[in-house]
């Protein structure tokens, strides 16, 4: 123990709150089986020590001390609403025989399992997309409702709402607090990587420069991903990381300085994000090792061969097509075969590309998809059918919202005029 | 960030209340007070006198009118004003979801993230400063 002012305490406690809340407020969760109840007791331990400690000192182990404390909390809350709620009175006396029989002492192993369970319960699949989203954003990265809110351009009642609603959700159902027995972890992971990759895309698509905390969603999802690594370092998370960072690296090289879009053929490779680009191709080297990976590592090694190229034009277009291929074997999607499409009419031409494009639309699922239209539209040019390719680019210009998208396509129909 | 909240309560539901009652309800809310002091959530709060004692004050036909009574007739009137600091709308609403008011049906309350005006403020100086050096010149 040792001795130290109220503003010392108070800057240690910040610095506690910055580092470890995520942590502790996962064990409390487990220990309390309730999301408000945990965050509630986890600011009184915060308020008691704040008191506390410039008079007694600091323990020699913070973290057990905030968690045993906010326990005391929680059960000093838990009987004065027995008081009010006879329901009650039979869960105050379960905790307090559970927590005399549990032990004081928690193992760093066991507080990294809470973290991991916190996330599988906030990804929990009988929770709706948006909800994940919100609940993992907020109680796993500690970002608040208005944070959030403000990042996916929603006001943040309906985001609070949201947050709300799933809390309920997990109360009720109720949604266990563990990692997932391992034959359902696959179908779990899934919904994890899922929820992170919609958290980085969501801040990857969004207008350069114009929505600065959109931008901070790609450093917050590649945040979780190393988090998930640490705790679980399947080939499949590795592989998301790898694609997250990869795709990251070309942040400075993907919009103007007047916030156009720059495609990657265009991009001014030395812009590149060499450390990034390093770690991810280290990363999805790893993935592939191991045998067992999937479309993200798929995707992170399609764009570490484009990471790896000097120009567009000594791009290892054969090795693209063919990883294409295989992620087409385990993710027949169109979107993926569209895909393909562009990278076959870099490696055989814009006629066999226009080709392969067409047989992607014919499933209709593209019919909306602007990038499948600003696609053809592409390969008309390139073929010299400018009219057919101004009717594409105006196709696809109808089809997107968003500014730099189009910019971009305005600037390619005025070409052809 | 701080969240103002607006309780509101049926009038006469309180006063109706058997003693015994009356004294849970209190007993309970001033020690939900105390403990939200205690842990920096609670910045400000002001009980009201009954919506009947209010006087409304607005601008009609060229002058100043004060009319008797609340502005709005609405069932459940404003009882008392409470400003929370939370770390966001969520964490507000969980710490007044607690409030045993709100437990006790004594009413309900609306949460108002509070506005900073840091900026306006700002701004509006800036216009009156050019407007005072414009008049001096």
């Amino acid at each position: 123990m040792s001795e130290r002012s109220t503003e010392q305490t108070r800057e240690l406690l910040d610095s506690l709150y910055r580092v470890d809340s995520g942590r502790i407020l996962a064990t409390l969760i487990r220990l309390l089986g309730d999301f408000d109840l945990a965050e509630e007791a986890m600011h009184e331990a915060f308020a008691a020590a704040l008191s506390l400690w410039p008079r007694s000192g600091v323990p020699g182990n913070p973290r057990p001390w905030l968690i045993s404390t906010a326990r005391f909390k929680a059960i000093d809350t838990l009987r004065r609403r027995a008081r009010l709620e006879a329901s009650q009175d039979e869960l105050v006396r379960y905790l307090e025989a559970q927590w005399s029989s549990a032990e004081e002492c928690q193992e760093e192993d066991s507080l990294e399992d809470d973290r991991l369970r916190l996330i599988f319960t906030c990804c929990h699949p009988s929770l709706a997309p948006e909800a994940r989203v919100a609940l993992t954003l907020r109680e796993v990265c500690g970002l608040t409702t208005e944070e959030i809110a403000k990042a996916f351009l929603v006001t943040p009642r309906t985001l609070a709402q949201r947050v709300v609603r799933a809390k309920a959700k997990i109360r009720e159902t109720p949604i266990p607090y563990e990692v997932p027995t391992p034959q359902e972890l696959p179908e779990r992971l899934g919904t994890v990587l899922q929820v992170i990759y919609l958290v980085f895309n969501e801040g990857y698509s969004a207008a350069a420069g114009a929505e600065v905390t959109r931008a901070e969603l790609t450093g917050e999802a590649i945040r979780l991903g190393r988090l998930l690594t640490e705790l679980r370092p399947d080939p499949e998370v590795i592989g998301l990381l790898s694609l997250m960072l990869l795709q990251e690296s070309r942040h400075a090289a993907r919009t103007s300085p007047t916030g156009e879009l720059i495609l990657l053929e265009n991009q001014d490779r030395s812009l590149w994000n060499r450390e990034q680009i390093a770690e991810g191709v280290a990363l999805v080297e790893k993935a592939l090792e191991s045998h067992r990976f999937g479309s993200y590592t798929l995707q992170a090694a399609i764009a570490a061969v484009h990471a790896q190229a000097k120009s567009a034009a000594v791009t290892d277009w054969r090795q693209i097509v063919a990883l294409y291929n295989r992620l087409l074997r385990i993710q027949p999607s169109p979107v993926v075969q569209l895909n393909r499409a562009v990278a076959v009419a870099m490696r055989d031409g814009p006629e066999v590309g226009l080709a392969h494009i067409n047989a992607a639309l014919e499933h209709g699922e593209l019919a909306n998809y602007y990038l499948a239209h600003s696609a053809r539209a592409d390969m008309y040019r390139r073929l010299g059918r400018t009219a057919e390719a101004r009717s594409c680019y105006e196709k696809a210009l109808a089809l997107t919202q968003q500014e730099p998208e189009r910019q971009f396509l305005q600037e390619r129909i005025r070409q052809l005029k | 960030m701080k969240y103002v909240c607006l309780g509101y309560i049926e009038p006469g539901k309180f006063e109706n209340m058997s003693e015994s009652e009356r004294n849970t309800v209190l007993d309970e809310c001033l020690s939900y007070s105390a403990k939200l002091r205690k842990n920096g959530h609670l910045v400000a709060e002001q009980p009201l006198q009954p919506a009947n004692t209010a006087v409304t004050v607005h601008w009609r036909n060229g002058k100043v009118a004060v009319t008797d009574g609340p502005y709005a007739e609405t069932k459940e009137q404003l009882g008392g004003i409470l400003v929370l600091e939370a770390r966001d709308l969520n964490h507000a609403i969980q710490l007044i979801s607690r409030n045993p008011g709100v437990k006790l049906r004594c009413g309900l309350i609306e949460i108002r993230p509070a506005a900073d005006l840091n900026e306006m403020m700002r701004e509006s100086e800036r216009r009156r400063r050019k407007e005072t050096a414009r008049r001096n010149e």
